[in-house]
């Protein structure tokens, strides 16, 4: 047996220690085991997901074959749940799997409670009806839900539950929190202590950038009664100052700070984002508020306070031309500034912990750490409930997405798929499914969707003919590879939804086949 | 559910759908039929390079798209650390090779497909090897490797006189690569798409530790790793080679380096980040290979059939942030040394091949060492083996003009070595040549020549 950690080696590089083992706590419930929701439970079986239970009524036919992975000529007339989980299992033997011999759609109607004994459930293949009924089912029971759809050359993933918030978001491109307008005491003191006139070419070359942007930027601010440079004028002037500084043209850490000062234009303060967060009615708590908003309340106090209008510290610095010696100083000057912020914070969490009546050791001081280190760069995701959507969808977005050319075929795609399930309730079969009904089916499709845009507030809007050709033309079939992709796409999600890391998407996206300007549409 | 009786349940039930119905969002040339899908699974021969995370995807995608002809050529054995993507591999298949386990998976699931697995590198085979292929599918990690079979691939393209692909001489690719929660997928069809040189510029050369921080001023727990590895290995270790899959040499450079990290103050030394540095591992999950393979496959699927529009022609997939797909239209470099329709290059009648040969070193733009040149599938010199070197070596002193069979023009390939970012790297170029002096020569377009 091999070493899990070997194992998951490539992956604990992405979400660590933690996200792996919220990975291994996880419970996860597929509606509907065709290639979409085998494709997706394939991907977190592989990453070691907890455990997994498959719910499929149907039993496997010859056509499965051409489009599933995981079942094989063997399978043919068997429980396609069964043949399913018991291929996932090959794939991972630390996975507990289990399978329910049940169509989807009944079990919603008979046992509603089944739902709620998982971390999240991933419903593939399910029509409107059933999707708004299961929705209704895990939003009570706080289950994250994830819905796929693959249809043809097009198809859907849509997250759904109330809210999920994001300690570490991760982001790609942020800003450091360097300070540079703005420097604590220790970092003034260490900055006034190394003098930039200093004439040893190698020690002058040595000076990490920090320090020159602390002392320039402080400069600057003397001479132009307490202001940073704002107009491009003085913007460029100031990037002039620090090329007059430099003793000679390959002194690299100059260069960074030229390249860097930017961050010395940066505003002070907290980002809007950050500052929506706060304003936020849920960071006003009580005993039922999350972990998550607790520290944000406490946050709150902090910047008011304490923090003089700025998060806590992150506490880490890129790497920049220096010395040995001035750099790991400096990195200990953040790294204590955001110890002390953090140990305001925790005393802040701590007591806000205790005025809403809960154990004021309740919140670990490993997550307040966490919190601490990544404030910049919380978020906050909240998701319609898909009753909502279908029913009484944003309109004026709506009307954008059909008259914005960049957007019309995703929303045209967003429409036929609402409107095959549409069709399927009237006419008991999905438009293009059969043959010999192709012909009839096409103006059936157009007018089931006309109906369903004016239903929703959109009068003489139309569809492109094309469209809903194509449409009909795919009658229904779950292609593998659309399959694969759309199920990759819901795996990736429900990686991001449990670890608690990155963020997850929002709104719908529109998978489109056709010529891959897939969408998200917010609704 | 009716009339059931008239469409029998078959394998191809979804499939079908696409192919054999008519549709409006199509390729001009799709033709849909019974004989179209037929004519798939039977005649399209489809090459994946690579059996690793995209690899292994493409196969079960490509397989389960109608193809029942694959290739598969891959050099590498398992892994353990593949086991988290590369779903056709089991613990017990550690240490066999990637292509024949990936092949024997397939085909044990999917009845009527035949994969071909060749276990060694995309060099050692012929050229022709990857002209029998209709379609070239990449899902590889390297640029390198990306590099040479595009090359191979350009090298098949031929042009009319008036600098027009020819296209039955095109030969198609689908390219994925995936980096964590991002990836990308493009269609590269030589002559009409960029191919992979024409945009090298996506790939920017890996940024490297001057040696100077690394020996005076380290700063972060990369600089004391790469100290370990690149200095203090050869110093200690003189005539021992660091082999990165030797777990004591990795070991060894590991201790090396947490000692001088705790000497400097510097933190973060483990043994698993010293191996991410000094392999360069790049982190890899399932469902960014899963959405990348199939991405290509469904673009491999319209090339073969046209059942659809196609992607035109990069595709970007970002999951870290939100979602982000979008889909780029890069265009050709007129003057790319690969797609274009080659270097013009005028010589005498008299030029000798080994007189010509010596010409492409000093061409500015070529720069090509260590040259085999070949014309018509036939060889004129080889550089190795020695046996082929030692059966074409008498052609050197020869005039290429008539070892090119007297023709006032044509086209060479020519194999060897050139530098890119101050390393060599072996290429293949396609060349024009034009004899001066012989009928025809002045009409030739000599825009973008020598």
């Amino acid at each position: 047996m091999a070493e899990p950690k070997v194992k998951y080696d490539r992956q604990l590089r992405i979400w660590g220690e933690q996200g792996q083992a919220a990975l291994e706590k996880s419970s996860i419930c597929l509606l509907n085991c065709g290639p979409t929701g085998s494709e997706t439970l394939k991907n977190l079986v592989l990453g070691g997901i907890g455990s997994i239970t498959v719910v499929d009524g149907s039993k496997v036919e010859v056509g499965d074959l051409g489009n599933n992975f995981l079942v094989d000529e063997s399978s043919v007339g068997q429980s396609k749940a069964k043949c399913v989980c018991s291929f996932l299992q090959e794939l991972n033997d630390s996975v507990k799997a289990k399978f329910v011999e049940e169509y989807p759609e009944a079990l919603i109607e008979t046992n509603p409670s089944f739902f709620s004994q998982f971390t999240l459930v991933v419903a593939t293949q399910l029509v409107e009806s059933s999707m708004i009924k299961l929705d209704r089912i895990c939003r009570e029971a706080n289950v994250i839900l994830i819905f796929a759809r693959s249809y043809g050359l097009t198809g859907f993933v849509r997250i759904s539950l109330k809210e999920h918030t994001v300690i570490e978001s991760k982001p790609e491109h942020f800003l450091d929190d360097l300070r540079l307008n703005n420097p604590w005491p220790e970092l003034k003191s260490f900055a006034d202590s190394i003098d930039l006139t200093a004439q040893d070419p190698v020690a002058h070359k040595h000076i990490p950038y920090v320090v020159i942007l602390v002392k320039m930027a402080d400069e600057w601010a003397k001479s132009h009664g307490g202001k940073l440079p704002s107009t491009r004028e003085q913007k460029k002037e100031f990037k002039d100052l620090l090329k007059a500084r430099m003793i000679s043209p390959d002194e690299d850490n100059y260069k960074e700070a030229i390249e860097a000062s930017f961050k010395v234009f940066a505003p002070q303060g907290i980002s809007w984002d950050l500052q929506k967060i706060l304003n936020d009615s849920s960071s006003e708590v009580d005993s039922n508020s999350s972990d998550f908003w607790v520290m944000v309340s406490a946050l709150k106090e902090f910047i008011a306070n304490e923090g003089g209008g700025e998060a806590p510290l992150e506490g880490s610095i890129p790497d920049m031309t220096s010395s040995t010696e001035q750099y790991v100083n400096l990195q200990n000057i953040y790294l204590a500034k955001a110890e002390a912020d953090f140990l305001v914070m925790e005393q802040l969490v701590r007591s806000t912990l205790k005025k809403i009546g809960r154990d004021s050791n309740s919140i670990p001081k490993a997550t307040i750490r966490s919190f601490c280190k990544n404030a910049r760069k919380l978020r906050v995701c909240r998701y319609r409930s898909i009753e909502d959507e279908f029913n009484s969808p944003n309109l004026p977005d709506l009307q954008k997405y059909l008259t914005d050319e960049d957007s019309s075929i995703a929303i045209g795609i967003y429409i036929l798929l609402r409107a095959v399930d549409r069709f399927a309730s009237n006419y008991n079969s999905f438009p293009g499914q059969f043959d010999s009904a192709i012909d009839e089916d096409i103006p059936r499709l157009k007018s089931t969707a006309i109906g369903l845009l004016s239903d929703l507030g959109c009068n003489g809007a139309a569809l492109a003919e094309d469209l809903i050709n194509e449409m009909c033309r795919f009658g229904a079939a779950e292609l593998h590879a659309v399959a694969a992709l759309v199920g990759g796409i819901a795996s990736q999600e429900v990686i991001k939804l449990i670890t608690k890391q990155f963020v997850p998407m929002s709104g719908t996206y529109i998978f489109n086949g056709i010529d891959h300007k897939s969408q998200l549409l917010s609704l | 559910m009716a009339d059931t009786a008239a469409t029998q349940p078959t394998r191809s039930r979804d499939l079908d759908k696409l192919l054999l119905r008519p549709g409006n969002l199509v390729g001009p040339r799709f033709e849909p039929s019974a004989q179209l899908r037929d004519d798939v699974q039977n005649h399209a021969r489809v090459l994946v390079v690579g059996a690793g995370g995209l690899g292994c995807e493409l196969l079960k995608d490509l397989a389960l798209s109608g193809f029942h002809n694959l290739d598969v050529i891959d050099m590498d054995r398992i892994e353990v650390t593949n086991l988290n993507r590369q779903f056709l591999f089991r613990v017990e298949d550690v240490g066999k090779p990637k292509a024949e386990v990936a092949a024997k998976r397939v085909m044990e699931r999917i009845s009527g497909v035949n994969i071909v697995p060749h276990f060694c590198r995309i060099e050692d085979k012929d050229i022709d090897f990857y002209n029998d292929f209709m379609i070239i599918a990449l899902g590889l990690d390297s640029v390198e490797a990306r590099s040479y079979i595009n090359n191979v691939a350009c090298s098949f393209l031929e042009y009319d006189s008036d600098d027009n692909p020819l296209e039955e001489t095109i030969k198609p690719m689908v390219d994925g690569g995936t980096e964590g929660f991002k990836g990308h997928a493009r269609v590269i069809l030589p002559g009409i798409t960029p191919c992979f040189e024409c945009t090298i510029w996506l790939f920017p050369p890996q940024v490297k530790f001057p040696l100077c921080t690394l020996a005076e001023t380290p700063r972060t727990a990369a600089h004391c790793i790469e100290y370990a590895h690149l200095i203090k290995w050869n110093e200690v270790h003189g005539g021992t080679d660091f082999d990165p899959d030797n777990p004591e040499h990795m070991k060894w450079v590991y201790d090396e380096a947490a000692k001088r990290a705790e000497l400097f103050g510097i933190p973060g030394v483990t043994y698993s980040f010293t191996q991410g540095v000094v392999k360069n591992i790049i982190p890899a999950i399932a469902s960014t290979n899963a959405i990348i393979s199939a991405a290509c496959t469904l673009e491999t699927l319209k090339i073969a059939t046209e059942c659809s529009k196609t992607m035109s022609n990069y595709l970007t997939y970002n999951g870290s942030e939100g979602l982000h797909t979008k889909v780029a239209e890069f265009e050709r470099d007129k003057d790319c040394l690969v797609c274009g329709p080659g270097v013009l290059i005028e010589v005498d009648t008299s030029v000798t091949l080994q007189k010509f040969m010596n010409l492409l070193e000093e061409h500015p733009k070529l720069q090509l060492t260590k040259a085999s040149v070949a014309h018509r599938g036939k060889n004129l010199y080889m550089q190795a083996p020695p046996v082929l070197e030692e059966m074409t070596r008498s052609n050197l002193s020869l005039p290429l003009f008539d070892l090119m069979g007297k023709l006032s023009k044509d086209v060479v390939h020519v194999n060897g070595m050139t530098s890119k970012n101050n390393q060599k790297v072996s290429c293949l170029r396609k060349l024009r040549v034009a004899f001066k002096g012989v009928d025809g020569v002045t009409d030739m377009d000599t825009a973008g020549g020598a």
